[in-house]
């Protein structure tokens, strides 16, 4: 035996550990399969997905091309300005909720009270908070923003506090060695390490905010969903298909500059 | 362009040096964030006075929602489980049909640009569309039902771990691959011995992950008719019934919270 099939030989199999795991997991699939019914989808479901097909490539331009108040760009820039000002109004009040759930600076009980009101606040799906805020400021856009932060802050309070827990003391011991005031140190030690890292995510948010803003008008709180919904309850795929290029190509825009963004930022 | 209008600040250092500070951005960006902020809050009608009025409303709607109709809980465990069924499905499917995908989209593995650069875009433009929208066109499609949501959550597993997965193909070492098509291997052989043991971990992490998100998604893809849980919750809410929709959430806090504890467990273990 050659010493590099002995090291072959000796590498730890844990068939046993692996055989199980497949196991559990080819149950899951076969058990998921009961949900998959076809019977539903015949002829017309195909003749369906063409017509869906045709109307995406023959889109209707006046809507897409046009400046009033139907028009898809109306309704585009409507949706970024919710997912816009939510995105702000959800990152200012993430700040406090982050340096409450950072175990490093608070008391473990605290933190960990206001860790399981994210968690709560992160799995209430988007239109259900979306329904819930429509009785607050009645319908529209405003509806929207108030949902967008909301939801928002689930997801960014989380990754602000990874972000503060990493904090670098050692930084902070330097500066009170030194003879730093407190405000010194806030705006010196602390500040800085944490502004980069918090916009990055904010930025990232804002991407997610797009596509969430976008779906909320199905409940009728703003945006380009409700028109979109309408348009396809009455088969008028060719409006279907403008609104979906516009929306998709806004939605790859906002990527491209975010992640140009959060590229900038993280090199510094 | 912003330092000709702001020139940089000269400083002149003791040994005589004359160095040049540029102009800090931030005002810059402070500006056009204000403006920004402004012009959307004029879009939207934002008011600080509904606000303040009205949102107790929304926590009078909370407080309908405790305590839960535990009675309900009988009647949910169908939906909550063709919720389940149809993210493991969606998810499984998609994750596997990614890998061939990623494959044909990573630069290092295809030669071909065209190639790559057709299956990139294809990934790119199926995450660009919410999951609710691919979700109400495949109720078009597939009938009203778990089917059509089952096919909206593959669609968004495949484009995102496909794009996670032609990610680190791309920045795997290239290497071990060149010298295993150097001993006479083809390259689907080095592929599979080269590559795929370098990326294999990150991708089930990917898988898994997104696996815990598609729970979230499921749960309201019954709003247009594609199945599971938020059927129960759009109908709930319609009745007013907020007893019954504090149930239904209840629920689904536990079982994400149960899923996201197990896909962790896994995914510290593969990486």
């Amino acid at each position: 035996m050659t010493t590099v099939e002995k090291q072959l030989r000796a590498s730890p199999r844990n068939y046993r550990y692996f055989l199980s795991v497949s196991l559990i997991v080819a149950f899951l699939f076969v058990w998921s399969l009961w949900v998959v019914n076809l019977k539903d989808m015949n002829q017309s479901g195909f003749k369906m997905a063409l017509n869906i097909l045709k109307g995406i490539v023959h889109p209707d331009l006046d809507l897409l091309l046009s400046v009033s108040k139907q028009s898809v760009l109306y309704l585009l820039l409507e949706t970024v300005a919710i997912a816009f000002l939510g995105t702000i109004v959800g990152a200012v009040l993430s700040i406090p909720l982050a340096f409450l759930a950072a175990s490093n600076i608070v008391p473990k009980p605290v933190a960990w009270l206001t860790r399981l009101l994210l968690i709560l606040i992160r799995t209430i799906p988007a239109l259900v908070y979306g329904l819930m805020f429509i009785r607050v400021s009645g319908m529209g856009a405003f509806a929207g923003v108030l949902t967008v932060a909301l939801t928002s802050i689930g997801m960014l309070a989380k990754l602000y506090v990874d972000a503060i827990e990493e904090l670098d003391t050692r930084v902070l011991e330097s500066m009170t060695s030194i003879g730093c005031t407190t405000f010194e140190k806030i705006r010196y030690g602390i500040f800085p390490q944490l502004l980069s890292i918090f916009m990055s995510v904010t930025i990232y948010r804002f991407d997610m905010n797009m596509r969430e803003a976008s779906i909320l008008g199905l409940v009728g709180a703003g945006g380009i969903g409700a028109p979109l919904i309408f348009a396809m309850n009455s088969y008028k795929w060719n409006q279907v298909g403008s609104l979906l290029i516009g929306l998709v190509v806004l939605i790859l825009i906002i990527e491209l500059i975010s992640n140009k963004l959060r590229a900038k930022l993280i090199k510094g | 362009m912003y330092d000709k209008i702001f020139p940089p600040k000269k400083m002149l250092l003791p040994n005589g040096k004359i160095v040049y500070e540029k102009r800090s951005r931030t005002p810059l960006v402070l500006l056009v964030l204000i403006v920004a902020t402004i012009l959307s809050a004029n879009f939207t009608n934002f008011s600080f006075k509904v606000l303040f009025t009205q949102i107790g409303q929304f926590f009078v709607l909370i407080g309908d929602m405790i305590p839960p109709k535990w009675s309900y809980m009988s009647t949910l465990w169908s939906a909550l489980f063709a919720t389940l069924q149809m993210s493991l499905l969606g998810s499984m499917i998609g994750a596997v049909l990614a890998l061939p995908l990623a494959v044909l989209a990573s630069s290092n593995i295809i030669r071909n640009r065209v190639v790559t650069a057709v299956f990139k875009v294809i990934l790119s433009l199926l995450r660009t569309l919410p999951t609710l929208v691919t979700a109400l066109i495949a109720t078009f499609v597939f009938g009203l039902g778990p089917t059509a949501g089952v096919v909206a959550i593959l669609l968004f597993t495949l484009s995102y771990v496909g794009k996670l997965l032609y990610e680190q193909i791309e920045n795997v070492d290239m290497g071990s691959f060149e010298a295993m098509e150097s001993t006479g291997m083809t390259r689907i052989q080095a592929f599979r011995y080269a590559v795929f043991p370098q990326v294999l971990p990150g991708y089930l992490s990917n898988s898994l992950f997104c696996f815990e998100g598609n729970v979230r998604y499921a749960a309201i893809l019954g709003f247009v008719g594609a199945g599971g849980v938020g059927l129960l919750i759009n109908e709930n809410l319609g009745w007013r019934d907020y007893p019954r929709v504090g149930m239904i959430i209840l629920a689904l806090v536990v079982t994400v919270y149960l899923i996201e504890t197990i896909s962790e467990h896994f995914r510290k273990k593969l990486i």
